[in-house]
């Protein structure tokens, strides 16, 4: 059954906060956090505003964009790792602010990897479901003012979300494959339940990320016999510049054909490959050619899907 | 047994990673020193595996494999025949 890529939309807030702002905080300077992460600033939302907040916005974009009513929609996939702890989770709240009363709606509650997992799992459920929505949508400041500013995370995320609408009827792009992959060796590495700061090993997760992303996206294009070479873009999970031009580097192509936002939003976490995906999509209306979507995150999971512009 | 040859290609590889002067302590931190990094330890991990001919799994990708000249002498005693 195939599926295809209709639309994507984003979200983010207002307020921006700058390197020179958490330098103040952490102890570090703005130009530090520039070279170690590429970041030069990152959007934080409101106290009040919610991860499902976030999500809602998101999705009435993308749902404009591809024209079509939230009544429409078949199901709701909502990745977030930083929604509070408890249930329900986003997805109930994003489906009741859409106006909707008996579509389903489904946590994906990863972080980093969660929208593309979520990605993966609606190009097999719109067959069965009809119009699925995906949403990333993530608070991360949340998280990081849980408790004492960690130098060493704090300055990495920011929040936002994105969202793109996956269907059965032909679209844009037409999802070719995806490849999923999860390991819990190193779920100590990358891991946060709210009872204490994040943790996050920064060794382990940029060892195992600049392994594992390159990996996926070569077994999916491998899969599909299309060169990396070919590749329009590589949208990917902006966790941070150098690594995106580490994984430029495995697959041998230009970093620019890597799409980068990451100095400008920060890490959002599962809602980053959406934003990405949004900005590049909007400002590329006419590009064909295949299109990579990968990301890493705590789990580990990762993975890649291969999509082609129709 | 301490193998010289398969040391000194290791140091050699490391220099070239790390394009400074190596400790002279075999113990010594790498990371603690500053002499590898985040984004230095996969290209380490590379060109270990290309100049020794093996592939470490993604399951031997733990830093402290790699903190001294001495644990990578060791993985290495184990790894690379």
């Amino acid at each position: 059954m195939p599926a295809f890529l209709h639309a994507f939309g984003m979200h983010l807030p207002e307020r921006v906060v700058t390197n020179r702002e958490i330098a103040a905080r952490v102890g570090r300077t703005a130009e530090w956090i520039e070279g170690a992460s590429g970041i030069r600033a990152r959007r934080w939302a409101a106290a009040e505003t919610s991860v499902a907040d976030l999500a809602v916005a998101a999705a009435r974009d993308c749902l404009t964009r591809a024209g079509i009513a939230a009544s429409a929609l078949g199901l709701i996939l909502v990745a977030s790792g930083s929604a509070r702890p408890g249930f329900p989770g986003p997805a109930a709240e994003v489906a009741a602010q859409l106006g909707l009363e008996t579509t389903p709606a489904l946590d994906v509650p990863m972080a980093s990897a969660g929208s593309l997992f979520a990605m993966a799992m609606a190009a097999q459920m719109t067959g069965r479901f009809g119009d699925v929505l995906v949403i990333g949508a993530e608070k991360m400041s949340a998280v990081i003012e849980s408790g004492p500013l960690d130098p060493n995370t704090a300055m990495l995320f920011g929040d936002g979300a994105g969202a793109a609408l996956v269907s059965e009827r032909p679209g844009r792009w037409e999802i070719l494959d995806t490849v999923l992959h999860s390991d819990g060796q190193f779920r100590d590495a990358l891991a946060f339940d709210w009872s204490a700061p994040l943790r996050m090993h920064g060794l382990s997760v940029i060892l195992q990320a600049a392994r594992k992303m390159p990996s996926a996206i070569e077994e999916v294009l491998a899969r599909q016999n299309v060169a990396a070479a070919e590749v329009a873009i590589f949208l990917l999970h902006q966790a941070n510049q150098n690594l995106l031009v580490r994984v430029a580097k495995s697959l041998g192509v230009p970093a620019e054909r890597v799409y980068s936002n990451v100095g400008r939003y920060g890490n959002t976490s599962s809602a980053s490959l959406l934003i990405a995906a949004a900005e590049w999509s909007q400002a590329n209306s006419t590009t064909r050619g295949p299109v990579i979507f990968c990301a890493f995150g705590a789990g580990f999971h990762w993975g890649a899907l291969l999509a082609r512009g129709t | 047994m301490p193998d010289a040859s398969r040391r000194a290609r290791l140091l050699s590889v490391l220099k070239t990673v790390t394009s400074q002067p190596l400790p002279s302590d075999d113990e010594e931190s790498l990371f603690e020193s500053g002499l590898l990094d985040s984004f230095a330890l996969p290209d380490l991990v590379s060109a270990l595996e290309q100049e020794f001919s093996i592939k470490v799994p993604d399951r031997d990708l733990n830093p402290r494999k790699f903190d001294s000249i001495a644990r990578m002498e060791a993985y290495l005693e184990d790894h690379a025949g």
